[in-house]
C-alpha cells in the first residue's frame, strides 16, 4: 500500500474544492433568479400568488436540506427522470437558496417605508415598475450584507451534497480518508478548506453591513 | 358635469366607520379646502379619490373615470390625478430631476430628452431650477415638497390631491410651498387640499369642507365660513385653532 504524503491529500482536496464552489455558485446564483421570481410573487397583488410563495418558502424552510437532497435524487429517478448527483444536488440547493434568498430579500422590501409606494401608485406606476424603479434599488442597499453572508450558508449546504455521492470537498475527504486511515488529518484539512472559502465572505458582510450602516445614518 | 364626484362614500377600518356617507362635487379650477379634527375622515376622503384606499360603499368618479380596485382602471385614474403627501416621499435614491422624470418615462414612456425638458420646466416652475442634480437629502423640508409638486405637475394631471403638505415642515418653511400652491390656484389648477393653515384657506380657496365624525359637517365660501360658522362644531373647532 503506498504512502500518502500531506501533499497528496491537499492536492485530492483542492481539486476537488473546484465542484464545491462550482456547486455554491450554481446554486446561489440559480437561487437567486428563482429566489427574485418568488420575491415578485410573495409581495406581489392579489392573494393566491403570494400564498403559494409563502407555502414555496415555509416548506424549504421547514424541511432539512438533506431530505430536499434525498427526494431530488431518488425521488426524482422514482418518477422514471434520469438524475445524476451532479443535477440533483445543483437542483436541490438551488430552490433551497432560493426559498431563503426569497425571504431574506422580502424582508427588505419590507423595510422600503410605505410612502414611497404610496407615491409612485399616486404617479400611476404599476407593481413591476414600483419594484424595478423605486423598491428595489433601496430594499437592495438593505440586501447586500445579508445576501453575502447567506453565500457562507450555502458554501456549507454543499457539505450534504457529498451523500448523494457528488465528489466536492467533504466527499473528497471521505474516500482520502478511507485509504489513508488519517481521519484527523484529512477532515481538519476538510474544514480548514471550507474556512477558507467562507472567512472571506463573513468579514465582507461585515464590512458592508457597518459601512451601509454608516451611509444610511449620513 | 363637475371634475371629481364623490357620491355617498363610506369608508370602514374594521370596525371603526370612519366615512359616513360623503358626498362631494368639484368642479374644474375649484380650489377646496378640507378642514377638521384629526380622525375625522379628512385625509382619508382624500386617498379613497385616487384610490389609495378602497372605498367600502358609494362612488368616485375623476372626469368620469370611476375609482375602482381594477388595476388598469385605477391607472388610468391616477394619471388624472396627483397627490403630494405630508412626508414628501421623494425617491431617496434619485436626483430631484429624476424623481420628476422616472414616472413621465416609465408610465407615459416619454423619451429621455423631452421628459428631461418637462423636468426643467416643472423645477423651474417651483422656484428650484437649479437644483435639477440634487439628492433629496440635500435639500430642504420645503425644496423637497416642491420637487414633489413638481414631480405630480409633470404628469399634467387635471387636479392635484395635498395631505396636510405643510405639516411636517419647519414654520419658516411653509410659505414657500404655500406660495408654490397659491401659483397653482391662480393657473387655474384643481385642488383639493387637507390642511391646517386656516389663513391660506381663507385667501385661496374657493370652498372650505369642514369634516366631522366622517361626515361633511359644514360647508361654504371662505369669507362667510370663517366669519359666521353656522354649527357649533365648526365655532368649536375654529375656536381651538385661533387659540
Amino acid at each position: 500500500m503506498s504512502d500518502f504524503t500531506l501533499w497528496d491529500i491537499a492536492r485530492g482536496l483542492l481539486l476537488s474544492a473546484r465542484w464545491t464552489i462550482a456547486l455554491s455558485l450554481v446554486a446561489f446564483i440559480g437561487g437567486g433568479v428563482v429566489g427574485l421570481l418568488v420575491l415578485l410573487l410573495r409581495t406581489g397583488r392579489g392573494h393566491a400568488l403570494p400564498v403559494a410563495a409563502r407555502t414555496y418558502i415555509e416548506l424549504f424552510q421547514g424541511t432539512p436540506l438533506l431530505m430536499q437532497l434525498f427526494i431530488a435524487f431518488f425521488g426524482l429517478s422514482l418518477l422514471g427522470v434520469d438524475t445524476t448527483p451532479w443535477g440533483a444536488a445543483g437542483l436541490a440547493l438551488t430552490l433551497w437558496a432560493s426559498a431563503f434568498l426569497a425571504e431574506i430579500w422580502r424582508g427588505c422590501v419590507d423595510a422600503v417605508p410605505r410612502g414611497q409606494w404610496e407615491a409612485s401608485s399616486s404617479l400611476a406606476m404599476g407593481y413591476l415598475q414600483q419594484m424595478r424603479h423605486v423598491v428595489l434599488p433601496q430594499a437592495m442597499r438593505i440586501a447586500i450584507a445579508p445576501t453575502v453572508g447567506f453565500s457562507v450558508q450555502v458554501i456549507k449546504g454543499t457539505a450534504l451534497a457529498s451523500i448523494i455521492g457528488f465528489m466536492e470537498i467533504s466527499k473528497a475527504g471521505t474516500i482520502i480518508t478511507n485509504a489513508t486511515f488519517k481521519p484527523f488529518t484529512v477532515y481538519a484539512m476538510v474544514a480548514a478548506l471550507y474556512f477558507i472559502l467562507c472567512w472571506p465572505l463573513s468579514r465582507l458582510a461585515k464590512h458592508l453591513e457597518r459601512k451601509l450602516n454608516a451611509a444610511h445614518r449620513h | 358635469m363637475p371634475l371629481i364626484v364623490i357620491d355617498n362614500v363610506h369608508k370602514h377600518f374594521g370596525a371603526n366607520h370612519v366615512l359616513k356617507g360623503v358626498s362631494l362635487s368639484i368642479e374644474a379650477g375649484e380650489v377646496i379646502a378640507v378642514i377638521g379634527k384629526s380622525g375625522s375622515g379628512k385625509s382619508t376622503l382624500l386617498r379613497c379619490v385616487n384610490g389609495l384606499e378602497t372605498i367600502s360603499e358609494g362612488s368616485i368618479t375623476v372626469d368620469e373615470v370611476p375609482v375602482s380596485t381594477h388595476e388598469t382602471h385605477l391607472r388610468e385614474l391616477r394619471l388624472k390625478v396627483g397627490m403630494i403627501f405630508q412626508q414628501f416621499n421623494l425617491f431617496p435614491h434619485l436626483s430631484a430631476g429624476r424623481n420628476v422624470m422616472l414616472s413621465q418615462q416609465v408610465v407615459k414612456k416619454t423619451a429621455t430628452d423631452e421628459a428631461e425638458r418637462i423636468a426643467r420646466d416643472m423645477l423651474g416652475r417651483v422656484g428650484l431650477a437649479e437644483k435639477f442634480d440634487a439628492m433629496p437629502d440635500q435639500l430642504s423640508g420645503g425644496q423637497q415638497q416642491r420637487v414633489a409638486i413638481a414631480r405630480a405637475l409633470a404628469m399634467q394631471p387635471r387636479a392635484l390631491l395635498c395631505d396636510e403638505i405643510t405639516s411636517a415642515l419647519d414654520p419658516e418653511l411653509v410659505n414657500e410651498v404655500l406660495a408654490v400652491v397659491r401659483a397653482l390656484a391662480d393657473a387655474g389648477m384643481t385642488l383639493m387640499m387637507v390642511t391646517h393653515e386656516m389663513r391660506f384657506a381663507r385667501e385661496v380657496c374657493d370652498r372650505v369642507i369642514f369634516m366631522h365624525q366622517g361626515k361633511v359637517h359644514e360647508t361654504g365660501a371662505p369669507d362667510e365660513f370663517f366669519s359666521r360658522p353656522k354649527t357649533p362644531e365648526l365655532q368649536q373647532f375654529l375656536g381651538m385653532v385661533a387659540a
